[in-house]
C-alpha cells in the first residue's frame, strides 16, 4: 500500500531557484535532523512545480543519511484507502500501530482531506502519536493549510505549527537550467539560445515546460539540422503562449522581447542573466543557506542578514565560517552551562553569536556561582582511621574502592552500631577520593542532602539541584537510614544513583543496619544497596580499641601510662564513641581531684568505687569534639542530635542495635 | 565606481573600449547601438572632429532591466586613441570594471598597438590598478582585409596577448566578433560577483 520512493527523485536531479531555495532548505535541514528541526514540515505549490519530487528527495536525503530509518512515503489518496481497507477487514488498531513504527512519514496530496472528517480525525491522532515520539512528518498539498476547506481547525492548528513553506513557480533564469538540466538527461544538445527560446515563454508549470522540451527533441530528431532558434520560435509560438494562462512570470517581459528580436543583443542579455544569476545568487545563496540551516537550529542570524545588505561584503565565506565557529563555541558554552546550572544554559545569549562575548561572560558569572556540593570533612582521613579484625574488611574495601572509584565496588555501604566509625570511615574515604585530580567529592549527612532538595524545591531549582549532583565523581551519604518516609528524596536519589552508576561514579552509604533491614526505604533503592558490597564495621576489637586509647589519651592530656592504656582496652566496650567517653570520665575525675590518671584511678571511676562529683555533673549536650553526650550517658553525633529524627524505630537502633 | 550595489540592488559595469587611434573602438559601439532595442539603450554620446576621429569619448549606457533582482546596467566607454589625449583616456579608465583592447589588425599598425597597450598598462599602474586582476580582453579588428595587409589572430596572440587573456578576432564595420567580445568581456566581470568582490 505505500509507494517506493522514485528513484529519479532525488535532490541530485532538482533545480534550486529563488522560488523554491527556501523549500529545498528546509527539506534538507529535515532529512538530515528528523523529527527535529521542522516538524511537521508542510509544503505547498500549484500543480507541476515539484512538491512530490521534493518531498521524495527528502526521503532519498534521509535514507541515504541514515539506512535504517523507516520511511513511508503516501499519497493521501493511499492513505485513506489503505485505512478504510483496514478498517473493513477489522484491523483498524493493526494499521494504527503498523504507523507508528514510522521515522519519517511523507504524506502527498493533502488537500484531498476537504469533506473527509473520518479521515481528518485519523490523521490528527496519527500526527499526533508521531510528533509526540519525535517521529518527522511532511507533507504537501497544493494550498496552505488554511485555504483547505472544510479542514478541522486543530489539523491546520497541527500543520501550521511546523514550518509552511511554498514553492513559487521558477523563474527565467530556473527554467532554462531545469531545461539545460533536461535536455542533458536525454543526451541531446540544441543550439544556443533554443532553450531560452522555451523558457522565455510564459509557462511557469514545469510540466508544461517539459512538454515543450519534448516538443523541441522530437521535432530536432527528425530533422537533420539542428533546431535553429527562430525555428523554436515557431514551433512553439502559438501553442505555449497559449498554455501560459497569465500565470505570473518574472521576467516574462524583458526575456520574450528579447527572445523576439532573437538577435546577438538577446544572446548577450540571456549570457548576463545567466552569469549574473550564477555569480550573484552563487554567493547571497550560501549566506542564505547558512541563515536558513542556523535559524532553524535556533540561532540568531543577525549578522549574516546584515552580510546581505552590506555594500561590499568583501569575504562572504569567512564570514560564515567566522559565523560557524562562534556557533560551535556558543555550543561548548552551553554545555558547560548545562553541567552546573539547566536554568542558565536555557538563556538567549547562548543562541546569539553576535554576542558571544556576553555569552562568555555568562558563563564565566555560572562557573564562579557553581557552588560545589558539601565536601567531607578534612579532619578524617584513613591513616588516622584505627583499624584491625573488627573492620578490617571494610578499611580493604575502601582502599581499593580509592584506587578505582565507580569501577569495583559500587555502592559501597558501611554498616555499624553507632559509635563503630561509619562517619569517619566515609570522610576519609571521601577525602582520598577528593585528591584525585578534578574530583568532586559530595559527602553529607542524608538530613543535609534532604534539607537541600527541599530547598532547591522551595525555590523551583530542581533543575540546579539535579545538575550539581549529577555532576560530582563521588557520592557519600551518611546514615541512609533516614531517608525512610522522605518520598521524595528517594526519588531523586533513586534517579541519581541510577546517573551516578551508569558513569561509574562512586557512591558509598553508611547505615546502622543492612540495607535489607532498612525500614521506610523503596525496595528499589534497597535492592541497589545490596547491589554493591555491604561490609560490616564490628564493636571495635582489641587492637582498634588499642589503636584508639593511643590517641585519646594524649588528646585528654593523661599522661601515657601503659597500665591505665591496658586497663582501658581490655574494657569491653561497643562502640569508639564508649570507648571515648570512659577516657573522658577518667580525665575528668583526674582533673577534679588533681591526681594524674592511672589504671587505679580508672578503675575507681569506671567499676563504681566512686561516685561522679556533684560538682562536675553535666547537663545533656555538654560537648565534647563533635560528640554530644547525652545526660543517660548515651552518646550520639551532634549532628543527630540536631536532626529531628523521623522514625522512633531508628532511635532504637541507635540505642540498642 | 562599485560593479554590484548589494543595498539599492544595482549591478554598473564599466567597460572601457581602448587602443590606437582609428583601431574601431567607435566602431563597435555603434554596431552595439544598432542591436541594442530602442528601450534599453541611452543615447550615445560621442564627441568626434569631423574627420571621425574621437577627441573625447563615446558613451553608451544599456539598461539591461532587472536580472536576479538587480538592476543591470552596462556602461561602455570608448576613448580617443590619439597618443596627445591621454589626460581624456586617464579620466574614461577610472573606475573601469572591463578594458577591452581593440586591435588594429593591419601590420604597419602593430607599433601603434603595442605602444597603445603599454599606454593603458602605464595609465592602470598610475590609478594603482592591478592589471593583471582587471578583466581584459582583446579584440583583433580589421581581419576582413586582405590578408597581405594584416596579421592573422595568432601573430597578433603572439605580438600583444602575453597575459593570455581572451582574445577575438573582429570586423567591427560588419558586427563580426563586436558581441563576441562583448559577451567575452561581461562574463569576466560579472564573474567577480561571485566571490562577493566590488571591482
Amino acid at each position: 500500500m505505500t509507494t517506493e520512493l522514485n528513484p529519479r527523485f532525488t535532490y541530485d536531479n532538482f533545480v534550486v531557484g529563488q522560488a523554491n531555495r527556501l523549500a529545498v532548505t528546509a527539506g534538507r535541514t529535515v532529512a538530515e535532523n528528523p523529527g527535529s528541526a521542522y516538524n511537521p514540515l508542510f509544503l505547498y505549490a500549484a500543480s507541476g512545480l515539484g512538491k512530490t519530487h521534493l518531498l521524495m528527495a527528502i526521503g532519498h536525503g534521509a535514507k541515504q543519511l541514515n539506512p535504517k530509518l523507516n520511511v513511508e512515503y503516501m499519497t493521501l489518496d493511499e492513505f485513506v484507502e489503505a485505512f478504510n481497507a483496514a478498517v473493513a477487514q477489522g484491523q483498524g488498531d493493526a494499521f494504527r500501530r503498523r504507523f507508528q513504527g514510522v521515522d519519517i512519514l511523507l504524506l502527498d496530496d493533502v488537500q484531498f482531506l476537504t469533506n473527509r472528517k473520518e479521515m481528518q480525525a485519523e490523521l490528527l491522532r496519527l500526527t499526533g502519536a508521531l510528533q509526540t515520539v519525535g517521529h518527522q512528518i511532511v507533507l504537501t498539498s497544493d494550498r496552505p493549510p488554511a485555504e483547505i476547506a472544510d479542514l478541522d481547525e486543530r489539523l491546520i492548528g497541527r500543520f501550521s505549527g511546523g514550518l509552511v513553506v511554498d514553492i513559487g513557480p521558477p523563474d527565467y533564469e530556473t527554467r532554462v537550467a531545469i531545461l539545460r538540466r533536461k535536455t542533458e538527461e536525454r543526451g541531446t544538445t540544441f543550439q544556443a539560445g533554443v532553450l531560452e527560446v522555451l523558457a522565455s515563454l510564459n509557462i511557469s508549470n514545469v510540466r508544461e515546460l517539459l512538454g515543450g522540451l519534448n516538443k523541441l527533441v522530437a521535432y530536432q530528431a527528425v530533422n537533420e539540422s539542428p533546431l535553429a532558434p527562430e525555428e523554436a520560435r515557431q514551433l512553439l509560438g502559438v501553442q505555449a503562449v497559449g498554455s501560459g494562462g497569465g500565470v505570473g512570470v518574472v521576467d516574462s517581459g524583458r526575456a520574450t522581447a528579447a527572445s523576439q528580436r532573437g538577435d546577438e543583443f538577446a544572446q548577450f542579455l540571456s549570457d548576463v542573466t545567466t552569469t549574473v544569476a550564477k555569480s550573484v545568487e552563487a554567493w547571497r545563496a550560501r549566506v542564505a543557506e547558512a541563515i536558513m540551516r542556523w535559524e532553524g537550529e535556533g540561532y540568531r542570524t543577525r549578522r549574516l542578514e546584515a552580510l546581505l545588505e552590506e555594500e561590499t561584503p568583501a569575504a562572504v565565506d569567512p564570514a560564515i565560517a567566522a559565523f560557524v565557529a562562534d556557533v560551535e563555541k556558543l555550543r561548548e558554552l552551553e554545555a558547560e552551562v548545562a553541567a552546573i546550572d539547566p536554568q542558565a544554559a536555557g538563556d538567549a545569549l547562548f543562541r546569539d553569536p553576535g554576542r558571544l562575548t556576553e555569552a562568555e561572560a555568562l558563563a564565566e558569572r555560572v562557573r564562579e556561582g557553581a557552588t560545589p556540593p558539601p565536601a567531607p570533612s578534612p579532619a578524617f582521613s584513613l591513616d588516622g582511621f584505627a583499624s584491625g579484625p573488627s573492620n578490617e574488611v571494610a578499611v580493604s574495601a575502601a582502599r581499593a574502592l580509592i584506587k578505582a572509584p565507580g569501577k569495583k565496588y559500587n555502592p559501597l555501604v558501611i554498616v555499624g552500631k553507632s559509635g563503630v566509625g561509619k562517619t569517619h570511615l566515609l570522610h576519609a574515604i571521601g577525602n582520598a577520593l577528593g585528591k584525585r585530580a578534578k574530583s568532586v567529592v559530595a559527602c553529607l549527612s542524608t538530613p543535609a542532602f534532604v534539607d537541600e532538595l527541599i530547598s532547591a524545591l522551595e525555590a523551583d531549582r530542581m533543575t540546579w539541584w539535579r545538575a550539581r549532583y549529577r555532576r560530582v565523581t563521588a557520592l557519600l551519604l551518611d546514615d541512609i537510614h533516614l531517608l525512610a518516609g522522605k518520598d521524595r528524596t528517594q526519588e531523586e536519589l533513586f534517579n541519581l544513583f541510577n546517573h551516578l552508576v551508569d558513569a561509574e561514579r562512586q557512591l558509598v552509604f553508611t547505615s546502622p543496619v543492612v540495607p535489607q533491614a532498612l525500614q521506610g526505604i523503596e525496595s528499589r533503592i534497597i535492592t541497589r544497596l545490596e547491589g554493591g558490597l555491604v561490609s560490616e564495621l564490628a564493636e571495635p576489637d582489641r587492637d582498634v580499641r588499642g589503636t584508639v586509647l593511643a590517641k585519646l589519651i594524649p588528646a585528654h592530656r593523661l599522661e601515657p601510662d601503659t597500665a591505665l592504656l591496658d586497663y582501658l582496652a581490655d574494657r569491653p566496650v561497643d562502640s569508639v564513641r564508649a570507648l571515648t567517653g570512659l577516657v573522658q570520665r577518667v580525665a575528668e575525675a583526674a582533673e577534679s581531684r588533681g591526681v594524674p590518671a592511672n589504671a587505679g584511678l580508672a578503675r575507681e571511676v569506671l567499676e563504681g568505687r566512686i561516685s561522679r562529683s556533684s560538682g562536675q555533673r553535666r547537663t545533656a549536650g555538654l560537648r565534647t569534639s563533635g560528640i554530644v553526650v547525652s545526660v543517660a550517658g548515651g552518646l550520639r553525633s551532634r549532628e543527630k542530635v540536631l536532626w529531628e529524627w523521623p522514625d522512633p524505630n531508628d532511635r532504637v537502633i541507635e540505642e540498642w542495635g | 565606481m562599485s560593479l554590484v550595489n548589494f543595498t539599492t540592488r544595482e549591478i554598473t559595469c564599466k567597460i572601457v573600449y581602448y587602443g590606437p587611434g582609428r583601431s574601431g573602438k567607435t566602431t563597435n559601439l555603434h554596431y552595439i547601438y544598432g542591436r541594442v532595442p530602442q528601450e534599453r539603450r541611452g543615447r550615445m554620446v560621442s564627441l568626434a572632429t569631423q574627420t571621425d576621429r574621437t577627441l573625447f569619448f563615446d558613451f553608451l549606457p544599456l539598461d539591461l532591466g532587472q536580472i536576479s533582482g538587480f538592476t543591470t546596467r552596462f556602461q561602455l566607454y570608448t576613448v580617443p586613441g590619439q597618443v596627445y589625449y591621454n589626460s581624456t583616456r586617464k579620466l574614461v579608465l577610472q573606475g573601469a570594471d572591463g578594458v577591452v583592447f581593440v586591435a588594429d589588425s593591419q601590420a604597419r599598425q602593430l607599433d601603434e598597438n603595442i605602444e597603445s597597450l603599454q599606454n593603458l598598462q602605464e595609465n592602470l599602474l598610475g590609478q594603482g590598478v592591478d592589471v593583471r586582476a582587471l578583466p581584459t580582453i582583446l579584440q583583433y579588428n580589421k581581419q576582413d582585409l586582405p590578408r597581405e595587409l594584416i596579421l592573422a589572430p595568432a601573430d597578433l596572440d603572439d605580438a600583444l596577448n602575453f597575459r593570455s587573456v581572451p582574445s577575438h578576432p573582429g570586423d567591427a564595420l560588419h558586427g563580426v566578433g563586436v558581441f563576441e567580445t562583448l559577451r567575452g568581456i561581461s562574463e569576466l566581470v560579472l564573474r567577480r560577483l561571485a566571490a562577493g568582490t566590488p571591482a
